[in-house]
C-alpha cells in the first residue's frame, strides 16, 4: 500500500501542479437543476413578502364577503382611505413625522452609545471592569420601568422618549459587539502575534471584522426595539405621533384609524428589518461564499 | 546543499539551554541547537515530545510558559500552522498582505509582491477569491504566499500539511522545497511523519524527553526517491530513534501519529 504512494512521490515532481480541479460537467436524467436534498430548497427573491401578502388578502376577502364587522375590523381599502383622508387633512404626515423623527434619534444615540461602549469594553481591561457589570445591570432593569423616573428628570418632552428609545437600542448592540469582540478567536491573536501586526492593525483587520456577523446581531435586535419602544411611549406620553393618534381613535372608536396605525408600524418595522438585512448582506459577502 | 558562503560562520537560530515547562511538567529540558542560514531541519518526535512548544518558542508565541535559556532568531521570521488562519472576511491577496505595508524598503508595491508570491504557490487568478472558496491544500498554499512575502529568513512550520490528504501533501512537499531552494531561508519543519522529514529536510532533529535525542544529517540530492536504499537507511534509523522497529512494530509505545509505515521493508 505504501508502495503506491512512495511511486507517487517519485515522479511528483515532474507533473505540473493542478491549482484548481477541472470541473466536470454533471449529466441529469431530468434536465431540472439539482438542488441540494436536505436543503430547504432554492431561495426566491422577495420571497419573505409572500407571508404578510397572503394575510392582507384574507383579510381583504373576509371583508369582502361581509365576514367582518366593520366596528371590530375594517375593511383594507377603507383603511387606506382613512389615511389617505388624514394625510391630505395634514395630521396623519405630522404624527408620522414626529414618530420617525424620534425613532431614528433614539435608534441614533442608542447605536454610537452601544459600539463605543462595546469597543471600550472589549478592547481594553479597565473598559470591561468599568462598563460591563453596569450594562448587566441596567439590562436587568426593565427599560419601559424606567419611564416614570425619566419623566421627572426630563419633562414630558421628546428627551425622555428619546433617551428611552436609546436604552433599549444600546443593550442588544452592546451585547452582541462585545460579545463578539470578547470571543475573538485565538488563534487569530497568534497569527497577528506571528505577523507582528500594531495593536491598531490588530484591531481594526482582525478584531472589528471578525465581530461583525455578532454586530449585526445586535443591530436587527436593536431596529425592532426602537419601534417597540416608539409604540409603547407615544402611547402613554405623547401629543403627537403614532402612537398618539392611535391613543386618540380608542378614544373615539376609530378602529380603521387604530388598524391605520398598526398597519405602518408594520411597514417601518418591517422594511427597516429589512433594510439591515441588505446591509449585513453587503459586509458580510465573504459569509455567503461559504453558504453557497 | 547550496551554501551561502558569506553568512556561515553565524547561525540564524541558535538555542542555549532552552526549557519550558508547563506546571510540573518539563517540556523542554535544556534544548541546545544551531541552525546555520538557509538550512531545512526538520524536527520529529512522538506527540507530545514538545516539538510544537520548541516551535513556539522559536516563534515568539510562549509567553505563558515558564521556563529559561537563551534564544537568538533572525529579525524576519514567518511562521506556517497547521490550519491556514486565513482571515475569512479578507479576500486572498488581502490575506497574503496582512500587516505588509503599502511599499517595502525598496520602494516595491505591496500588492505585486503579493501577487507574484501567490503566483508562486500557483494561486495566481484567486486573488479576489475568499478564502472559503479555497480548498484545503489551496489555503495552505496561500497560507505559504503570505509566509513568503515577508521574505524570512526564517520560516518556522507547525506540522503544516498535517490537515491535507497524502497526495495534496506530496504536491505541497513539492512545492516547499522548490520555495525553499528558491528563496533560502532557514527552515524549521516539525512534523510526525517521518517520510516528509526524510523527504524533504537537510537535517533532521529528534526531540525526545525535552532533549534533541538524534541530530540526522542526509546528504542526499533532490528530488529524493524512495527506492534510494540510502533514503531508507535514513529512515530506519529515524524510525528506530522513533521506537518503531523496521517491521513496523512498534518497540515501544508509539502513539498512532508516528506509525503509518506498517508493510514496508
Amino acid at each position: 500500500m505504501a508502495d503506491h504512494v512512495s511511486t507517487v512521490l517519485v515522479t511528483a515532481p515532474e507533473r505540473p501542479v493542478a491549482t484548481s480541479p477541472v470541473p466536470v460537467p454533471r449529466v441529469t436524467t431530468t434536465g431540472r437543476p439539482r438542488v441540494r436534498r436536505l436543503a430547504p430548497g432554492r431561495r426566491r427573491p422577495y420571497a419573505r413578502l409572500l407571508g404578510p401578502l397572503l394575510l392582507l388578502a384574507v383579510w381583504a376577502g373576509a371583508s369582502a364577503a361581509g365576514l367582518l364587522d366593520p366596528r371590530i375590523l375594517p375593511a383594507p381599502w377603507t383603511v387606506l382611505h382613512t389615511g389617505w383622508h388624514l394625510w391630505t387633512a395634514g395630521t396623519l404626515r405630522t404624527d408620522l413625522g414626529t414618530s420617525l423623527w424620534r425613532a431614528t434619534q433614539g435608534f441614533a444615540i442608542g447605536l454610537v452609545a452601544g459600539v463605543l461602549l462595546a469597543l471600550a469594553a472589549g478592547l481594553s481591561r479597565i473598559g470591561e471592569a468599568l462598563i460591563d457589570g453596569t450594562v448587566q445591570v441596567n439590562r436587568a432593569v426593565p427599560t419601559l420601568g424606567l419611564i416614570p423616573l425619566f419623566i421627572l428628570w426630563l419633562g414630558i418632552g421628546e428627551t425622555f422618549k428619546v433617551v428611552i428609545i436609546a436604552i433599549v437600542v444600546y443593550i442588544p448592540v452592546y451585547l452582541n459587539l462585545h460579545a463578539a469582540l470578547a470571543g475573538i478567536d485565538s488563534r487569530y491573536v497568534e497569527l497577528a502575534e506571528v505577523l507582528r501586526l500594531s495593536r491598531w492593525q490588530f484591531v481594526r483587520q482582525v478584531v472589528i471584522p471578525g465581530a461583525l456577523p455578532g454586530f449585526f446581531v445586535g443591530l436587527r435586535l436593536a431596529v425592532t426595539g426602537s419601534w417597540l419602544s416608539l409604540v409603547v411611549l407615544e402611547q402613554i406620553n405623547a401629543t403627537n405621533g403614532l402612537g398618539y393618534m392611535m391613543f386618540q381613535a380608542q378614544n373615539y372608536g376609530q378602529t380603521d384609524v387604530i388598524v391605520l396605525g398598526l398597519l405602518i408600524y408594520g411597514v417601518f418595522g418591517f422594511a427597516s428589518d429589512s433594510a439591515v438585512r441588505l446591509l449585513e448582506r453587503r459586509v458580510l459577502a465573504w459569509r455567503r461564499s461559504l453558504s453557497s | 546543499m547550496a551554501p551561502i558562503a558569506q553568512q556561515l560562520t553565524q547561525p540564524a537560530v541558535r538555542l542555549t539551554g532552552l526549557t519550558r515547562s508547563f506546571g510540573p511538567r518539563t517540556v523542554l529540558d535544556g534544548v541546545d541547537l544551531d541552525i546555520p542560514p538557509g538550512q531545512f531541519v526538520a524536527l520529529l518526535g512522538h506527540s507530545g515530545s514538545g516539538k510544537s512548544t520548541l516551535l513556539r518558542a522559536i516563534a515568539g508565541l510562549d509567553h505563558d510558559t515558564a521556563g529559561s535559556g537563551e534564544l537568538s532568531t533572525p529579525e524576519r521570521v514567518s511562521v506556517v500552522f497547521q490550519d491556514s488562519r486565513l482571515l475569512p472576511w479578507r479576500r486572498v491577496l488581502d490575506n497574503v498582505l496582512l500587516g505588509v505595508g503599502k511599499r517595502d524598503a525598496d520602494g516595491r508595491d505591496a500588492a505585486e509582491r503579493g501577487r507574484a508570491a501567490l503566483a508562486e504557490v500557483g494561486l495566481a487568478g484567486r486573488e479576489t477569491a475568499w478564502p472559503g472558496q479555497l480548498s484545503g491544500g489551496e489555503q495552505q498554499r496561500a497560507a505559504l504566499a503570505r509566509s513568503l512575502v515577508r521574505e524570512p529568513e526564517l520560516l518556522l512550520a507547525d506540522e503544516p500539511f498535517g490537515a491535507l490528504d497524502a497526495l495534496t501533501r506530496i504536491r505541497m512537499h513539492t512545492l516547499l522545497r522548490e520555495l525553499w531552494q528558491r528563496h533560502h531561508p532557514s527552515v524549521l519543519l516539525v512534523t510526525h511523519d517521518v517520510d516528509e522529514a526524510a523527504a524533504l529536510a537537510d537535517r533532521v532533529l529528534v526531540l525526545e524527553h525535552g532533549r534533541i535525542a538524534v541530530d540526522l544529517t542526509i546528504d542526499l540530492p533532490h528530488p529524493r526517491s524512495y527506492r534510494d536504499p540510502q533514503l531508507g537507511e535514513y529512515r530506519e534509523r529515524l524510525l528506530a530513534a522513533l521506537g518503531v522497529r523496521p517491521d513496523g512494530e512498534p518497540t515501544a509505545a508509539v502513539p498512532a501519529g508516528a506509525t503509518g509505515h506498517r508493510g514496508e521493508d
